[in-house]
């Protein structure tokens, strides 16, 4: 039953793409559109719900359509629940959020045929159970998102975006295409119940997984293949770019867990160290490289970056127990994982749309042009704090609770057998603790910069609070966060079924302890209570804002603006981005980024102003992307001159390739 | 299948790679097209006899359609727009008949290994059938290559044709659907190409097709 609502969702959304292409030009099209797909997408979140609760069974069927000889084979089960559940969640608040957003949109007819079609293939990649079907619906998924991205394509960055993404997007599927095609086998059986009756052989298996991890990699964003990211998950709408980071994301690291956990059979030893050490780099990386920018929508690319290599990290910890043996220490790192994902789609998802609404209102991506907006959008400014806690992982929200299990399974590591596993598994944690340090003072500047101090600029100063469907969607997702945050042990319940078909052994039930307390392993090792948290903090600090204003003083006290530092009413004088960033720059950003400061000082005598310039320089791209690119425009160049020949020239060339193959056949052994 | 019929089916595969061997020295076009013709003749004689031996009326109708088309109807056809382009006094080749001979022994080498190594156990009629077969259509492909003049290359290309005929004869579960609609392609393309032949004559005052390299501006 829930696999049947989840299938009527995918026409339902291709249908209202349809009635998106009949409506695109009219002035409130945009209501219908991202009204059917709020609806189609409540109807997809009640379908996993009711898959994820009820802990049915798997639930399997074929359709007629696609390869004839193979059927769509399509199937739902605790895992594809689970990402469902995701993919649903982050497009209904992404569909209410626009039905506010869209009106400024000013190219709907660009962005409304696009968006269903998008939701579609979120949806149809999480239930597919053949490759074919999976493939098919993962580039529905890339091309759609793709015009999304182009939907603003007169801006040069958008197209440079739009071509990087494209470039990437295929050379994911390729290898995922490769990664099938082994995992299929000689007899070509595509569908996953056949992989998985016979998983490939300890070599192809091995490289199943690199190629999976190319694959889904590039699409989820892990260093060094996160190039496409932070450039085209801003160039989208906002509301888009929410999709893109909550949840395309998690449709990729769905793919990585299918192939690699569920396909590809049992894991080798080594397997776990490479994705723990690509896991660790993508962390830090992603959370340094968001700390260097200064537009609000790429710096929450880039934390997208770091967060998948959170979720990544958790993934090769469980990757590292399952084989090892140690099932139970793999259920954990598992859920801490997979819950991470949701709880990264909530506050991602909020804070984009936060990040939406100050575009909006300021017109400005630019954190420099910001400032001060608390005082003109206090609603929307509330929401991107409670965002910001969550993403810097203090409690009681959600992106504590998932941090923290990582970090209970990274203490789990002295148990492992393999030595290389004992020395890597303390390093990745260490990577991920300075990550989730980072990522805190990353949170603070964007929202102390964006939000409080005073306006940068005149945009900024006249903004306005946005529509009420925005502030709704945002509210709602801050909610999910705090509710997530006190009641984890719910959620870590209803994954375990997904966790125990994957490594198979769940952690244990957590409703049973009382007072929502969370037991990872055993109670006397270690528990947390998100519920105690929250009404203490809440009960002191209202306690300490009541003493303080009884205590204290009463009365309201005019006086001089607290002016330490702060002589100049001009705003240029407030700390800025950069000037935030400017400890961490000079730490790490000496050897990450090259970064290197120049001080330009007049002459004596000369009225000219002294300047400090900062240049940084990404090694991903020019170390691996750029001699990459140059060597394919030198090949292009050196056969460009193919183009021009005359019809005998192309003639012989045919027949000097028959005789080469011929050639070769003859001399082959 | 008797070692007589055997011969015979081998003699005439045979001696269709030594006419094709033949068009190769031609230099002149009246010249080819003759050779052409007997080409053709002896694809119809080899095809009868596989019908006659394979006991398969139905690959007679090949030979009558080889015999008709490619041995009559196509090289006359070819004559009448020499004489009325009057080109019938050109000499074409790129590379000099020597290397060109030698160059086409060596594709009849390569195309007895290969289809002798890639058949050990089909049927040895068929196999020697095979590798004839490629041996015409690679010395087909080497006419179209080292000719100038677009009239030699349309016999290039038809003897390449000739060449798969004779594979499809060979191999003998081909239905006659396929060998007419073959036959019924060349015909198109032959059409086709001939209508080119005057469209490329009208613009150009000729029918070499450096004309046309020098008309796209290019090297020839």
């Amino acid at each position: 039953m829930p696999l049947t609502i989840a299938l009527l969702c995918v026409p339902a959304l291709l249908g209202t793409s349809l009635l998106a292409l009949v409506v695109r030009r009219s002035p409130q099209g945009y209501r219908a559109v991202y009204g059917i797909s709020l609806a189609v997408s409540l109807l997809g979140l009640f379908a996993a719900l009711s898959q994820l609760l009820a802990g049915a069974e798997p639930s399997h069927t074929v359709l007629p359509l696609g390869l004839p000889w193979l059927g769509a084979h399509l199937r739902i089960d605790a895992l594809a629940a689970w990402f469902l559940l995701i993919a649903n969640l982050g497009g209904a608040a992404a569909s209410l959020f626009a039905l506010g957003y869209g009106a400024h949109e000013p190219a709907p007819q660009r962005v409304l045929p696009f968006y269903p079609a998008f939701l579609a293939g979120m949806t149809l990649v999480v239930l597919a159970d053949d490759a074919f079907t999976f493939l098919l619906s993962w580039e529905c998924m890339s091309l759609a998102s793709w015009a999304l991205v182009m939907a603003h394509h007169r801006e040069r960055d958008n197209r440079h975006a739009g071509y990087v993404y494209l470039v990437m997007a295929s050379f994911g599927t390729l290898t995922l295409l490769l990664a099938f095609g082994l995992l299929a086998g000689a007899q070509g059986g595509y569908a996953f119940e056949t992989i998985r009756a016979a998983p490939p052989a300890p070599l192809f298996a091995s490289l199943v997984l690199i190629l999976a991890l190319l694959g889904a990699g590039s699409k989820a964003g892990l260093v060094p293949l996160h190039v496409w990211l932070p450039l085209a998950h801003p160039a989208a709408p906002s509301h888009v770019s929410a999709l893109m980071s909550g949840v395309m994301t998690k449709v990729a690291i769905y793919g990585f867990v299918r192939i690699v956990f569920d396909l590809a059979g049992a894991p080798a030893w080594w397997w776990s160290m490479l994705v723990l050490a690509l896991a660790g780099v993508t962390t830090v990386m992603g959370v340094l490289y968001a700390l260097m920018q200064s537009d609000l929508k790429r710096l929450l690319a880039y934390s997208t970056v770091e967060n998948v290599g959170i979720v990544y990290l958790g993934l090769g910890l469980a990757l590292a127990f399952k084989a090892q043996g140690m099932a139970w220490a793999a259920a954990l790192a598992m859920t801490a994982a997979l819950l991470h994902g949701l709880n990264h789609c909530v506050f991602k998802s909020l804070l984009f749309f936060g990040a939406g609404a100050v575009l909006h209102a300021a017109g400005e991506r630019d954190m420099e042009r910001l400032g001060g907006l608390i005082h003109r959008m206090p609603q929307t400014a509330f929401a991107f704090l409670v965002g910001c806690v969550a993403i810097s992982a203090l409690p009681p929200l959600n992106g504590f609770v998932s941090e923290w299990l990582t970090f209970q399974a990274v203490l789990l590591s002295p148990e492992l057998q393999s030595w290389g596993l004992k020395l890597l598994v303390p390093g990745a944690g260490a990577l991920l603790a300075l990550s989730a340090a980072l990522a805190a003072a990353c949170f603070v500047r964007a929202f102390g910069v964006t939000f409080l101090g005073r306006a940068r600029s005149p945009a900024a100063e006249r903004a306005h609070e946005t529509d009420r469907f925005s502030r709704a969607a945002m509210f709602a997702c801050a909610a999910i966060c705090l509710v997530v945050g006190i009641l984890p042990g719910l959620f870590i319940d209803a994954l375990a079924p997904a966790v125990a078909q994957l490594v198979g052994d769940r952690m244990p039930v957590q409703t049973v302890a009382g007072w929502q307390t969370i037991v990872p392993i055993v109670e006397g090792r270690s528990s947390y209570n998100g519920l105690l948290v929250f009404v203490f903090m809440t009960a002191a600090a209202s306690l300490t804002a009541y003493a303080i204003h009884r205590v204290a003083s009463d009365r309201v006290r005019r006086g001089p603006a607290w002016d330490c530092g702060f002589p100049d009413p001009s705003p240029a004088t407030q700390y800025s981005a950069t000037s935030f960033a400017q400890p961490i720059r000079r730490v790490f950003g000496t050897v990450v980024f090259r970064a290197r400061e120049r001080v330009e000082m007049p002459p004596p005598g000369s009225p000219a102003p002294a300047r400090l310039s900062v240049s940084l320089q990404d090694l991903v791209w020019d170390g691996l992307y750029a001699p990459v690119a140059a060597g394919v425009g030198r090949a292009a160049d050196r056969l460009n001159h193919l183009q021009f020949l005359t019809i005998r020239r192309y003639l012989s060339l045919v027949f000097v390739a028959l005789v080469a193959l011929l050639l070769v056949l003859a001399i082959w052994p | 299948m008797d070692k007589f019929s055997f011969d015979v089916a081998h003699m005439l595969a045979g001696s269709l790679v030594l006419v094709s061997f033949v068009q190769l020295y031609q230099d002149r076009i009246y010249a080819l097209l003759n050779v052409f013709a007997l080409h053709a003749f002896v694809l119809a004689l080899s095809v009868a006899w596989q019908a006659y031996v394979h006991d398969a009326p139905h690959l007679y109708v090949t030979a009558l359609i080889a015999l008709g088309f490619k041995a009559v109807v196509i090289p006359v056809v070819l004559h009448r727009i020499v004489q009325r382009l009057g080109i019938h006094r050109e000499i074409e080749t790129v590379v000099g008949i020597g290397p060109t001979m030698l160059a086409g022994m060596g594709l009849v080498a390569l195309s007895m290994v290969v289809m002798l190594r890639a058949t050990p156990e089909a049927d040895p009629l068929a196999r020697e059938d095979l590798a004839f077969a490629l041996s015409v259509v690679l010395l087909g492909l080497l006419l179209m290559v080292t000719r100038r003049n677009a009239v030699s290359q349309v016999v290039g290309f038809m003897s390449l044709e000739n060449g798969l005929m004779l594979a499809a004869a060979g191999a003998k579960g081909m239905p006659l659907v396929v060998e007419i609609s073959v036959a019924f392609s060349i015909l198109i393309a032959f059409i086709v190409i001939g209508i080119f032949l005057f469209r490329i004559r009208e613009r150009f005052d000729t029918v070499d097709v450096r004309a046309l390299d020098r008309f796209r501006g290019e090297r020839g």
